[in-house]
C-alpha cells in the first residue's frame, strides 16, 4: 500500500508524477534531456546505465522498467541481464564497461568515482560530456529509486505493464502523454 | 579538480550548471518548486532544512553548507544551531513533525525501503499530511542526486563556511533561477 494516496491504476513512478505535476514537470524535462536528448550516447546505453543504477539500489519497478526498456531498444534480452550479473563480462563495449562502473559507483557513494575510474572512461574513448552524463543519470536514478520505494509505490499486477510501459517510453519518452492515463484503467 | 574540464571555475553545482546548460534548467526549476514554490505548507526554511540534513548525511560539503545557510537565514539560526540539529535533531528544539519528517529523510538517503509505515504514522500523528510527507520523500530524494552529482564529478567546494553565509541572503531572494549561476 503507498503511503500516500494514488492512483490504483498507475504502479511505480507513474502515480507519483500525476500526484504532483509541478514537481513532475522539471523530472520530466531533466530525463528527457538525458535519455532522449542528443547525445553520443545511444539510448540503449543510456538506458542500461539507467538500469544498472536502479538494480544496485534495489528499486524493482524502475530495474524492471528499464531492462524492458534496453531489451526493446537493443533487440535483445542478454545485454540488460549480463550486465545486471557483472559488467566486467557483459557484452558491452570497454567504454560501456567503465561508464557503467562509473553509475555504479556513483549509485552506491559517489565519492567512490576514483581518478583511475575516470581515467579508465576517458583512455577507452569517453568524453567529457559522456561522463558528466553518466554521474548525472545515476544520480537521477537514485532520486527516481528513492521516491518510488521512499512511498511505498505499488508494483503492476501484471508482467505486461512493463512491456507496454517500456514501448511508451521508447516510442514516446518521458514527457507526460497529452492525454493523461485515464486510457490504463481497466 | 573536477574530473571533467568545465571551462570555468564555479564551485559545486554551479560549474556543473555552466557546463550544461540544457541539464541546468530542469534542475533548477525542480530545486525552485520543491524549496521555495509558495504553495506549500512547510516553510521554505522547513524544506531547506531536509535538503541540508541529507547533504550532511551523504557527507556533500557544498550542498549542506549552501543549504544549511539557507535554513539558517530562513529560520534565523546560526550556523551552531544548525550544525547541532543536523548532528542530533531529536534534541533540538524544532517541531515534533520536523522530527517526524526528518527522520522519513534519513531513511530515503538510506535507500527509499528503510522509509517504515511507522515513520509514517508518526509523522501523521503529529500533523504532516499526505502532501507534507510526500514532499519530504522527494526532497531527500532530489538530495540524493544533487549530490551525488556534486560529488560524482568531484567539484571543488570554498572551505570557509562563511562564504555559503555570505551568499545566502541574496540566494534567498533569488531563488533557484539560471541567472544566480552566471
Amino acid at each position: 500500500m503507498p503511503y500516500i494516496p494514488l492512483e490504483g491504476h498507475l504502479p511505480g513512478i507513474t502515480g507519483l508524477l500525476e500526484y504532483r505535476k509541478d514537481s513532475a514537470q522539471p523530472i520530466r524535462d531533466l530525463t528527457q534531456v538525458l535519455l532522449r536528448g542528443p547525445s553520443t550516447l545511444t539510448e540503449g546505453e543510456r538506458e542500461l546505465l539507467a538500469t544498472v543504477v536502479s538494480h544496485g539500489n534495489g528499486c524493482k519497478f524502475c530495474t524492471t522498467a528499464h531492462t524492458a526498456a534496453v531489451d526493446l531498444l537493443m533487440g535483445d534480452s542478454e545485454t540488460a541481464a549480463a550486465v545486471k550479473h557483472d559488467i566486467e563480462t557483459a557484452p558491452v563495449s570497454e567504454k560501456m564497461k567503465a561508464l557503467l562502473t562509473i553509475a555504479k559507483l556513483t549509485g552506491k557513494d559517489a565519492k567512490t568515482v576514483s581518478a583511475e575510474v575516470i581515467t579508465r572512461a576517458k583512455n577507452a574513448g569517453a568524453s567529457d560530456i559522456e561522463i558528466h552524463d553518466t554521474v548525472l543519470i545515476a544520480a537521477l536514478f537514485c532520486l527516481y529509486n528513492r521516491y518510488v520505494d521512499g512511498l511505498a509505490t505499488a508494483l503492476p499486477a501484471e508482467p505486461g505493464y512493463y512491456v507496454v510501459l517500456a514501448e511508451r517510453i521508447v516510442s514516446h519518452g518521458y514527457q507526460r502523454l497529452p492525454q493523461g492515463y485515464d486510457h490504463l484503467k481497466k | 579538480m573536477a574530473h571533467i574540464e568545465l571551462n570555468n571555475e564555479l564551485p559545486g553545482i554551479r560549474g556543473l550548471m555552466a557546463y550544461r546548460p540544457e541539464t541546468e534548467a530542469p534542475l533548477n526549476a525542480l530545486a525552485e518548486v520543491l524549496l521555495r514554490s509558495d504553495d506549500n505548507s512547510l516553510s521554505r526554511g522547513e524544506r531547506e532544512l531536509i535538503a541540508t540534513y541529507v547533504s550532511y548525511l551523504n557527507d556533500c560539503f557544498f550542498c549542506q553548507n549552501v543549504h544549511g545557510a539557507l535554513a539558517g537565514h530562513y529560520l534565523e539560526c546560526n550556523v551552531r544551531q544548525i550544525d547541532d540539529i543536523k548532528e542530533n535533531f531529536a534534541a533540538s528544539p524544532i517541531s515534533e513533525k520536523m522530527k517526524a519528517l526528518l527522520s522519513i529523510a534519513g531513511s530515503v538517503q538510506k535507500g527509499g525501503k528503510n522509509v517504515t509505515p511507522e515513520q509514517v504514522e508518526h509523522a501523521r500523528a503529529n500533523g504532516a499530511t499526505d502532501t507534507e510527507i510526500h514532499d519530504t520523500v522527494l526532497i531527500a530524494a532530489a538530495f540524493c542526486m544533487f549530490n551525488r552529482y556534486v560529488d560524482g564529478l568531484a567539484t571543488w567546494a570554498p572551505a570557509d563556511r562563511q562564504f555559503y553565509v555570505d551568499r545566502a541572503p541574496q540566494r534567498a531572494l533569488d531563488g533557484y533561477q539560471s541567472s544566480v549561476y552566471k
